[in-house]
């Protein structure tokens, strides 16, 4: 029989990452700022995480404050990935370049930083195996509720993860509900549908794409952060975080725009990701499984546009830079 | 006339694009309870003028006075802070929000959005003026005239008194004009100031008190419209005395030339745009096609052009000297390649016609790149139509080898139409000729059509000013719906007769 008790909680960590970044996609996309450069962002959250953890855990020598611990690299992704949001917005907004090329060379960018500092972390560490090991500050984060493995399967499917993931699965549904229901959620949505209405109604466009976009890189920011503090047990390696940066965009369009959507369809993903590992052996080649999500995305994406329900298009104005006093 | 101070003031106001003065030193006076007409020629700066009241664009030099004080309009929420609000004329609603999303967007009214409190107040609106609007509605369900009710309605649910609307009927039919002209009369009534931006002088007749002209920016002068007549206002907007009749000359020894049979087009997604279209285009003759906008006439002249996949139905060519051909099934080149000279003035100038960022030379050449052997094209002969059709046309461009979208809207139709017609067709085909041209371009191109009715071809008009296609088309071929709604004579008919064939299928039987 399927061990749902162990495959749903990998599952989970599996998906938060892509939650973050899916969210956070969702959110600057809804401004009509396609950024492609996620991946990247998702990446330097990572290594900014690290490296702040990084120079935390060496001046104090291992023996780490709880609080500090938790804040500084929390604090170190949040700017790392707010100044390449900003970098992004400032290209594609204010210079009004393209933004599929801005975003692409930001990704590339993104995870050449990471590959750099995290190298270079590695050597200064000096250790044998090319990676780094922050086991103090990963302890931090993956705490779990102390009573959660007295409860069972309940405990382990719910409650054995650490805070990072709630508060993903938190901002996914705020953002999901501020996008539907408030007035700040109609503007925004204007702004990536129709800038040219909105700019009528008196709604500030740069500043929306700007706030939505940096917003948006500090939320797919934390996806990073969690892989490593939380999914990787604090160990960073280069390149390790994979293609999850797409994967979180291809989670943006299966789940049509809408975050908390995303909450479901990122465990989704998240197990089809690792199904290969409960699937026996010999069955067909993992890379075969781990196509899957990719799969069922273009699958969406087809049936989405069969079915033209407006409502599952992306934001009209998604991708085309803003300016006024063009006609 | 008694006194009243004016709603609005507009004093000295300049604006410039680049070289080109758009507003010269304009003075303009609007006045609660009145209805104001801004008359003008395209790109005499109306809209400009309108936009800068709407807070859209900045003036260079001169004063807003609202009134009686001295504002500064930066932005459209300045604007609506003052009580103005524009109608567009590209609707600026979003597609995907309800009516009542579109109306309450921007505002910053205290506390959560609340729905139902914002339908209420919509309604509320609705009946005090007469509109028809579903708060609830989706804005990509909705057909023009409800769209551009619910900008009306936006406006005033941010409490405007001061209304400009930008050519407001361009996509009505005459009843919607009607229902709109009777609002904006509640409006008057109800002591709102109105500015509606046009150039149909039946409209200003029948709708405005008071008349404003502007000519290349500058302020001609205003009257009281009871005072004046259409020839009088056009001739203050051209700067001299203009035919307003459009020729309409017999057609001479005409035959069938075109003749379609059971035509049905599905688009894309499946849906009917054409349903059994029949009717025979005669050489030597006009024959306008009326409808709704998105009443299958696209889908129609594409269908002859072979741009268009036909599900059924038959488009017979037939030859003066009586034999025939079947086009449908071949494509633009094939039915060329039958000998058949079609001309095809589409819709989108610049996305079918032409292509924007080439210049006239090579524009040309897009109709002959295939003729000879070399493996070069020939450049000097499209050189000399090019120049030819800028001298005939009187086409006003700096030089053949300037990328046509630099061309003013007149002249890229221009260029189009004297193309089309250099390949002498037997068939001419043009949709909305006249769309965004000024009063004098558009005699121009009516001139054209005829000259080209008179040598014979078969000419085939879509227009949506049913007051063109009735003096122009000697028979007009009504659409509804993608089935015709009837073929009447352009001379006996009605516009109320034609209009209602629009909205209805053979029109109201008890007219």
């Amino acid at each position: 029989m399927f061990d749902f008790a162990s495959f749903i909680p990998r599952a989970v960590v599996q998906g938060i990452p892509l939650l973050f970044g899916a969210t956070g996609e969702t959110l600057t996309e809804k401004s009509g700022n396609l950024n492609l450069g996620i991946p990247g962002i998702m990446y330097v959250g990572g290594i900014s995480g690290v490296i702040g953890a990084f120079l935390y855990e060496q001046s104090c020598g291992g023996d780490v404050v709880p609080a500090l611990a938790l804040l500084i690299p929390l604090l170190s992704c949040l700017a790392g990935s707010l100044l390449m949001g900003l970098l992004y917005c400032f290209l594609t907004v204010t210079l009004r370049a393209n933004q599929n090329v801005t975003g692409l060379a930001m990704t590339t960018f993104g995870v050449g930083f990471g590959n750099f500092f995290g190298g270079s972390l590695i050597k200064l560490t000096g250790s044998a195996v090319p990676s780094i090991a922050l086991s103090a500050t990963s302890s931090v984060f993956s705490r779990s509720l102390p009573f959660a493995a007295d409860l069972g399967w309940f405990g382990q499917v719910f409650l054995s993860y650490g805070f990072l993931a709630y508060l993903a699965v938190a901002i996914a549904l705020v953002a999901a509900f501020v996008l539907r229901r408030t007035r700040l959620g109609l503007h925004l949505r204007a702004v990536g549908e129709n800038p040219a209405t909105a700019d009528a109604a008196g709604l500030n466009i740069t500043r929306y794409k700007y706030a939505a976009t940096c917003l948006g890189s500090m939320v797919a920011g934390l996806g990073g952060l969690y892989y490593v503090m939380d999914y990787a047990s604090g160990v960073w390696s280069n390149n390790a975080f994979g293609d999850r940066g797409w994967l979180a965009i291809a989670l943006v369009i299966f789940t049509v725009w809408r975050p908390n959507l995303a909450v479901l369809a990122s465990i989704l993903f998240g197990g089809l990701y690792i199904l290969y590992l409960f699937i026996p052996s010999g069955m067909a080649d993992k890379e075969l499984y781990k196509m899957l999500p990719y799969v069922v995305t273009i699958v969406v994406l087809i049936l989405s546009s069969v079915r033209k329900k407006k409502e599952n298009q992306p934001p009209a104005s998604l991708g085309l830079p803003y300016f006024r006093e063009e006609r | 006339m008694e006194e009243k101070t004016p709603a609005v003031q507009m004093r000295d106001i300049t604006k410039r694009f680049g070289t080109t003065l758009a507003n010269d030193k304009v003075w303009l006076d609007i006045y609660r309870g009145e209805i104001l007409a801004l008359l003008g020629e395209n790109g005499s700066g109306k809209t400009t003028l309108m936009n800068m009241l709407s807070g859209i664009y900045f003036p260079d030099a001169g004063k807003i006075l609202v009134d009686g004080r001295e504002v500064v309009i930066r932005s459209p929420r300045d604007a609506f802070e003052l009580g103005i609000g524009m109608i567009h004329q590209h609707f600026k609603l979003v597609d995907v929000f309800t009516a009542a999303e579109n109306i309450v967007l921007g505002l910053h009214e205290p506390g959560r959005l609340d729905r139902k409190a914002v339908a209420e107040k919509v309604r509320a609106i609705c009946e005090t003026y007469g509109f028809d609007v579903d708060p609830d509605q989706k804005v990509y369900d909705m057909s023009v005239s409800q769209k551009q009710t619910v900008e009306i309605v936006k406006v005033l649910y941010r409490g405007a008194d001061i209304l400009i609307l930008d050519e407001p009927t361009a996509v009505l039919t005459p009843q919607e004009t009607d229902k709109l002209f009777a609002v904006l009369r509640n409006m008057r009534a109800d002591g709102k100031a109105i500015v509606i931006i046009t150039h149909k002088m039946h409209e200003v007749e029948a709708l405005s008190d008071r008349v404003a002209v502007l000519r290349h920016g500058q302020f001609v002068g205003d009257m009281l419209t009871a005072k004046t007549n259409a020839q009088e206002m056009t001739n203050m907007m051209v700067g001299h005395a203009v035919s307003l009749n459009i020729r309409r000359p017999e057609p001479k020894d005409p035959k069938p030339r075109l003749q379609v049979e059971g035509l049905t087009v599905r688009s894309m997604d499946g849906i009917l745009k054409l349903e059994d279209v029949s009717f025979t285009a005669n050489s030597g003759e006009i024959l306008g096609v009326a409808g709704i906008s998105g009443s299958g006439q696209k889908e129609l002249l594409e269908a002859i052009a072979g741009l268009q996949p036909v599900e059924r139905g038959s488009i017979r060519y037939l030859e003066p000297d009586g034999g025939g051909a079947e086009l449908l099934g071949m494509d633009p080149l094939d039915i060329a390649a039958r000998g058949v000279v079609l001309s095809f003035v589409p819709e989108d100038r610049l996305g079918m016609g032409l292509v924007g960022s080439m210049d006239l030379t090579d524009n040309m050449m897009l109709r002959s790149f295939r003729r000879g052997r070399s493996p070069f094209v020939d450049r000097k002969s499209p050189r000399t139509l090019a120049s030819q059709v800028v001298s005939e046309l009187s086409v006003s461009t700096p030089g053949l080898g300037i990328p046509v979208r630099r061309l003013s809207g007149g002249n890229v139709q221009k260029v189009l139409v004297g193309r089309e017609i250099a390949a002498a067709p037997t068939v001419l085909l043009t949709a909305y000729a006249v769309r965004g041209l000024d009063i004098g371009a558009s005699h121009t191109i009516y001139d054209l059509i005829n000259r080209q009715k008179e040598q014979g071809v078969a000419v085939i008009y879509v227009g949506e000013d049913l007051d063109v296609l009735l003096e122009l088309s000697d028979r007009i071929l009504v659409l509804c719906g993608g089935k015709v709604s009837g073929i009447v004579d352009g001379r006996t008919t009605s516009k109320r007769a034609v209009g209602m064939m629009m909205t209805k299928l053979g029109g109201d039987a008890h007219e």
